[in-house]
């Protein structure tokens, strides 16, 4: 499998993601069924006698997966956010754009 | 006068209504008593997010409501951890609700509803298809450093689709793309017919998205992984991003979006398709 890194890493890069997807925080993110799963997964699967134990590299690769969803989805709200959250602009706005203001029409148009 | 009518059925219903199903379609009824939200939009209305067990499978519990699916079916999942995933999901909305950030989930609901109505051959044979017009078997004869690109990694996984499946593949420059004979098609549709319903839903998710049947077995056999895949999927994008530069608002979100659309996909197969247990063996000393 290439370029999995250590179970370690995708372990704290799993607890950040889920601190940042906590989102009314209503309870700490340590509270959540995701972290005491997580927590609890890794937990079970730390120790084995075998060296290359296919249930820890099947998990890996879930977490490894989970973490990568996670944060790909908060990197694709934040740009959306950035670039894409505005909507449309306002009829005035784009009057502005190139120089002229809508006229005063108390009576409404027509 | 409307107006008036439209605030009776806002706050106060005269008729006796059946409590409100807490269904996942962005659809604004009663909306005197949460603040405006732009059609498509929905407010968060629910404080916690919970799951329990029911008859078929695991459930989620918004605040007291179960959750339904946009053709108003209970919302059941087979596997606990997925549900703990849609959980998360829900429970990582802010102030409104998004459901495009919502991968799972509607992973779910299409698993569960089945719009389409596609039976299992209908689906097999659609992802099978796909490998005729297989991204990583359509190659470029120039610019030459983009052709050497697709050989050197494109390559590599071709082969080791070819061993594992025992299949011939190959690829192609001409247009008409690659000649597959029909005994590849055969072994790739008596491998996908191994897979449960669930499971096929996400098979044929990830291989649209991915826009390759080779790459989304390589990452549900977890031969690669999903960024690698992605970036597979992408070669060309990238060397030309690499050739003229990246433009964050287009490449990156295109990037993050299919990467979390890939990762959904694979991870809603592998907890559709799995039975973990846990084995416990004495420490020996």
């Amino acid at each position: 499998m290439a370029a999995l890194g250590t179970p370690l890493r995708t372990f704290r890069g799993l607890l950040r993601e889920l601190r940042h997807a906590n989102g009314r925080a209503s309870r700490p993110y340590r509270d959540t069924p995701a972290y005491q799963h997580i927590v609890a997964a890794f937990r079970a699967n730390r120790v084995t006698s075998e060296k290359l134990c296919r249930a820890q590299q099947e998990l890996h690769f879930q977490a490894a997966t989970y973490l990568c969803l996670l944060r790909s989805v908060r990197q694709h709200e934040a740009l959306h956010q950035e670039y894409h959250g505005r909507g449309e602009r306002s009829p005035e706005e784009v009057a502005g754009l190139v120089g002229f203001r809508l006229p005063q029409q108390p009576g409404g148009k027509g | 006068m409307w107006r008036r009518c439209r605030r009776l059925l806002c706050g106060r219903c005269p008729l006796p209504r059946p409590p409100p199903a807490a269904d996942s379609t962005a659809s604004l009824r009663s909306g005197g008593s949460r603040a405006y939200a732009p059609p498509g939009e929905r407010k968060r209305f629910y404080q916690n997010v919970s799951i329990s067990q029911g008859e078929g499978g695991f459930e989620i519990n918004l605040d007291h409501r179960k959750l339904k699916t946009p053709q108003a079916k209970l919302f059941t999942v087979p596997s606990e951890a997925l549900a703990i995933a849609v959980a998360t999901e829900w429970d990582s909305q802010k102030d409104t609700i998004k459901f495009y950030t919502m991968h799972l989930t509607t992973l779910c609901n299409t698993a569960l509803d089945n719009p389409t109505q596609r039976s299992k051959m209908q689906l097999i044979r659609a992802a099978v298809k796909f490998l005729e017009t297989d991204t990583i078997c359509y190659r470029v004869e120039e610019p030459p450093a983009l052709a050497e690109l697709q050989r050197n990694e494109w390559d590599p996984i071709v082969a080791w689709a070819e061993e594992r499946y025992n299949v011939a593949i190959g690829s192609s420059t001409s247009i008409l793309g690659p000649n597959i004979p029909a005994s590849t098609k055969d072994t790739f549709v008596s491998h996908l017919a191994s897979y449960n319903m669930w499971a096929l839903q996400g098979i044929e998710y990830i291989i649209t998205q991915l826009k390759s049947l080779i790459l989304s077995m390589g990452v549900i056999d977890r031969h690669i992984t999903v960024e690698k895949a992605v970036l597979l999927s992408r070669l060309e994008e990238e060397y030309q991003i690499q050739r003229w530069g990246n433009v964050e608002w287009a490449h990156d979100y295109d990037l993050c979006e299919l990467r979390a659309r890939a990762a959904a996909g694979t991870l809603f197969v592998h907890l559709c398709s799995e039975s973990s247990t846990v084995k416990h063996k004495l420490l020996q000393d």
